[in-house]
């Protein structure tokens, strides 16, 4: 690919050579890459929402497939409606969406501006954090068929959620989270301003009255501090406590309660040292923490999401020799459903009629088709690519295979991973020293002068407070899932970040990651006086009937025109067929020239694949007609304009790059020669490449993975750090530790050099902790210190670990090398 | 001295009305986006017309 090649108006993509496809927009001719990208622009600017081209900050999705007509109308039915919206006041109708390609803000002021057009539309929210949007319409004055369709008509593909619950509660614990750490910092805050004058009062001299005061007051603000604002831990320490297992929740709890006990039994008792500044502290910081991991953990997608994006919403059931479009969710075992060319299946089932190929890559991770013959299975979420079959359903909605891969990844993503166990298991053992330590000091200082023993065991208590300790690795994983969200990077699981900077190789699955992972007609030439979009035109409608994978590159360039007539699919060679009264092939070379030079052999109908060109490297595919070769396109995968920089920059940081394609060899090598890659393994199933994965871990490699495709899903969860593309598929990104979520490669060095700074600062802190601890703690024992400096001590060394940890928000923010090729350039308009 | 009594309770009277703005806020949904908003500033107050310029196969 050139780099100079103009980027498209719409999606940003280099348009290929050769075409010229421009969309009408603000009165200027702005090239776009394809159709599907023409009628998006047009449509977005024909209703006035140009100003989205301005407002975005990054390109759009590729509008890849022209929209088929009928795919929303299943939605007009009175009674899927009924099902899958909630009746709101005044006869109104709600529902919630999930939009795929929902990226920034601006697009999601364009979902709500599209919508907002549309009358009969009463209220529109759009959420671009959870890609949900929530709208309200009247059904007297508009169909939800309709408004679907809008959203797919600006290049956001709706997903219905029939009543998804689960977002609702991610919703109200944010709340919830939210609430209560506004509590935890008003509540510190105010305890602080008590404090201050009690330790220096301490010293000066203070009327005993206001300082009884001020212990009341300062008692009174640490209630619902410790007592609601603290209740997750208490809550998440009795779970752990009742599974026999012991969470860092067990440790913060003890401290939190004894502290809060013993300072309001000192409090009720008059005299005596109180923490209550180290409590409300301590909660606040460590629930701030928890918040900023609770956040990156719902916006990395829930499972949900996934299993709403492979399965379909509708399906085309047969009952009575009459074939009607109904909801995925009415369907039951024993109904009888037509499966057409392109579409998914909507349950498990067995064939009854029809011949064809089904793509199976989601659950077997097997890329090639796998023919079915009346008797074998389907499974739910595969792609028919074959003929129409008839099948009858034997399993649906939770009994799926599909359902039940999707559980066992629940199941994986709730299990806490296996550094935080191991932190967890420090923690404990630490707080159990401590505890053993706290109570042989008060056996001595009891024996030797009872009435300071309670101050030196408290003194030990809270200077040993694992307070510093166990807010180092928090408070820096904090600030670095902040500062890598603000470049693009989700965190899905943090303690990624501590493996990614202890990383030594990186395997990268070619397709999808080093190149975008989409075939497109990378360059039309014309070798007839045909003008080359009428030739990618005739190509379409050649290729319309044909299931080839390369079939839909030229389904998403061409423009939308009726089928040819007399089809013929010729397997391994190409298609020939009638299109406005020529009579034209497409396929291989000699194919094509056969039309022209000499009689055809019949046409097979048979609906099978052309073998030949499945090479997702570099192809060339021609057309001509009974007088010739009319034109020849090259037909590639594109390698990511930032591909070459990130290997290099990486290597540059001791990260030697690898990669692991069950691509034929040749497109392999391309690929690596041009990423200066030169390590490499063609042709690997996915069982190949996790051997190759474990063979490098077994010699001690801790390795990244970079995938996108559900059939990488078996290399991202044996990896120690998974990386998923932002476009790739949901359920790599469920397996994925990190989601680069602008889909783009040029963040990665960056990404890893920050997990370095990362595991320093976080290397830092806790030095400093254990030096600190260290040093206090004999002093402490010996009652040198009295509970007030402790407490002093305590904050400090947390106050300087907090601090230190914020570096890594601030500091060398390098802003992205290239800016997106589209983004900039409509602020002339 | 004794202006203590007086002020702290004062201040705390404040705490327990900011922290109630904030609930309310939190609850009424006003923390969940904190993206979009900043973009209805750049809007204009009218709703979204035709496209302004000249556009003469504008299906609009």
């Amino acid at each position: 690919m050139t780099p100079v090649a103009t980027p498209c108006f719409h999606c940003g993509e280099p348009i290929p050579r050769g075409l010229a496809i421009h969309a009408r927009v603000s009165g200027r001719d702005e090239p776009v890459c394809c159709h599907g990208c023409k009628a998006v622009a047009e449509f977005i600017t024909g209703a006035g929402l140009g100003d989205y081209y301005r407002y975005r900050d990054t390109a759009s999705t590729r509008a890849d497939e022209p929209a088929r007509p009928d795919r929303w109308s299943a939605y007009d039915r009175p009674e899927l409606v009924e099902r899958l919206t909630r009746a709101e006041p005044n006869g109104a109708r709600s529902i919630t969406v999930l939009l795929e390609g929902l990226r920034c803000a601006a697009c999601s002021w364009l979902a709500d501006k599209a919508l907002s057009l549309q009358s009969g539309v009463l209220d529109v929210s759009v959420n671009p954090a959870t890609a949900r949007a929530r709208l309200v319409w009247d059904p007297d004055k508009v169909r939800l068929g309709d408004l679907l369709r809008v959203l797919e008509q600006v290049g956001l593909r709706p997903h219905p959620l029939a009543g998804e619950p689960s977002e609702q509660l991610a919703l109200l614990e944010r709340r919830a989270a939210l609430k209560r750490l506004a509590v935890a910092g008003f509540g510190n805050m105010q305890v602080m301003m008590f404090a201050v004058p009690l330790y220096f009062g301490e010293a000066s001299g203070m009327d005993p009255t206001i300082r009884e005061y001020m212990r009341l007051v300062s008692m009174l603000v640490s209630i619902p501090v410790a007592l609601y604002a603290g209740w997750p831990f208490y809550q998440g320490a009795w779970h752990a406590l009742r599974a026999r297992s012991i969470s860092m929740d067990v440790p913060v709890s003890l401290g939190i309660l004894l502290a809060f006990v013993a300072s309001v039994w000192n409090t009720l008792r008059g005299h005596g040292e109180i923490y209550f500044d180290s409590v409300t502290m301590f909660v606040f910081f460590l629930g701030l923490g928890r918040y900023v991991e609770m956040i990156a953990r719902h916006r990395a997608g829930s499972v949900a999401d996934a299993l709403a994006r492979l399965a379909p919403m509708t399906a085309r059931r047969v009952r009575a020799g009459q074939a009607e479009d109904v909801q995925a969710v009415e369907l039951a075992p024993g109904d009888e459903l037509l499966v057409r060319t392109g579409e998914v299946f909507a349950a498990d089932g067995t064939v009854l009629e029809g011949e064809g190929r089904v793509d199976e890559s989601m659950l077997t991770g097997e890329s090639t088709a796998i023919a079915k013959v009346p008797g074998t299975g389907v499974h739910q979420g595969t792609h028919n690519l074959g003929a129409p079959l008839r099948v009858r359903v034997t399993a649906v909605a939770g009994n799926t295979v599909l359902s039940g891969i999707v559980a066992l990844l629940e199941r994986a993503q709730a299990e806490r991973p296996r550094i935080a166990r191991a932190a967890d298991r420090a923690a404990a053992w630490f707080l159990g020293r401590i505890l053993v330590g706290a109570a042989l000091v008060f056996a001595i200082w009891w024996y030797v002068d009872p009435s300071r023993a309670f101050a030196a065991t408290l003194a030990v208590l809270v200077v040993t407070c694992p307070c510093a300790l166990s807010l180092a690795t928090p408070t820096a994983l904090a600030a670095a899932t902040a500062a890598l969200a603000r470049r693009g990077v989700l965190i899905a699981r943090t303690d990624a970040v501590e493996t990614l900077a202890r990383a030594t190789h990186l395997l990268w699955d070619k397709t999808g990651t080093l190149t975008r992972g989409l075939v497109r007609v990378e360059d039309v030439r014309a070798l007839a006086d045909v003008p080359s979009d009428r030739a990618l035109a005739w190509a379409e409608s050649l290729e319309q009937m044909s299931e080839h994978p390369i079939a839909r590159a030229f389904l998403a360039a061409g423009e939308a025109r009726g089928p040819a007539s007399d089809v013929g699919v010729h397997p391994g060679r190409g298609v020939e067929g009638v299109v406005e009264g020529r009579r034209l092939r497409i396929g291989t070379h000699d194919f094509v020239e056969e039309l022209g030079t000499g009689p055809s052999p019949g046409p097979s109908v048979a609906a099978d694949t052309a073998t030949d060109a499945a090479t997702p490297g570099e192809s060339w595919v021609y057309l001509g007609g009974e007088h010739g070769l009319l034109a020849a396109f090259r037909l590639t995968d594109p390698l990511r304009p930032e591909a070459r920089d990130c290997v290099r920059d990486l290597a540059a940081l001791g990260l030697p790059s690898e990669i692991v394609s069950g691509d034929e060899s040749s497109a392999v090598a391309r690929i690596a020669a041009r990423c200066g890659i030169e390590r490499r393994g063609a042709r690997l199933s996915p069982a190949d490449k996790l051997q190759r994965l474990k063979h490098l871990q077994a010699e001690g490699a801790v390795v990244v993975a970079i995938g996108d495709g559900i059939n990488d899903a078996p290399l991202l969860r044996g990896a120690d750090v998974a990386v998923a593309m932002g476009r790739g598929s949901a359920l790599a990104q469920t397996s994925a530790d990190l989601i680069l979520v602008r889909d783009s490669l040029e963040v990665l060095p960056a990404t890893v050099e920050l997990a370095r700074r990362t595991q320093r600062v976080i290397r830092q802190n806790l030095a400093w902790a254990i030096l600190y601890n260290l040093a206090a703690l004999p002093l402490a024992a010996l009652g040198l210190i009295p509970p007030w400096l402790a407490a002093i001590g305590m904050s400090l060394s947390s106050v300087v670990v907090v601090l230190n940890a914020m570096r890594l928000s601030r500091g060398s923010k390098p802003r992205p090398r290239a800016e997106w090729p589209g983004a900039g350039q409509p602020e002339t308009a | 001295m004794s202006i203590l009594y007086v002020l702290i309770p004062l201040g705390l009277v404040l705490v327990a009305f900011g922290l109630w703005a904030f609930f309310w806020a939190a609850g009424d949904g006003q923390f969940d986006d904190l993206d979009s908003p900043g973009w209805s500033v750049l809007d204009d107050d009218r709703r979204p017309g035709p496209d302004p310029s000249p556009k003469p196969d504008d299906p609009a």
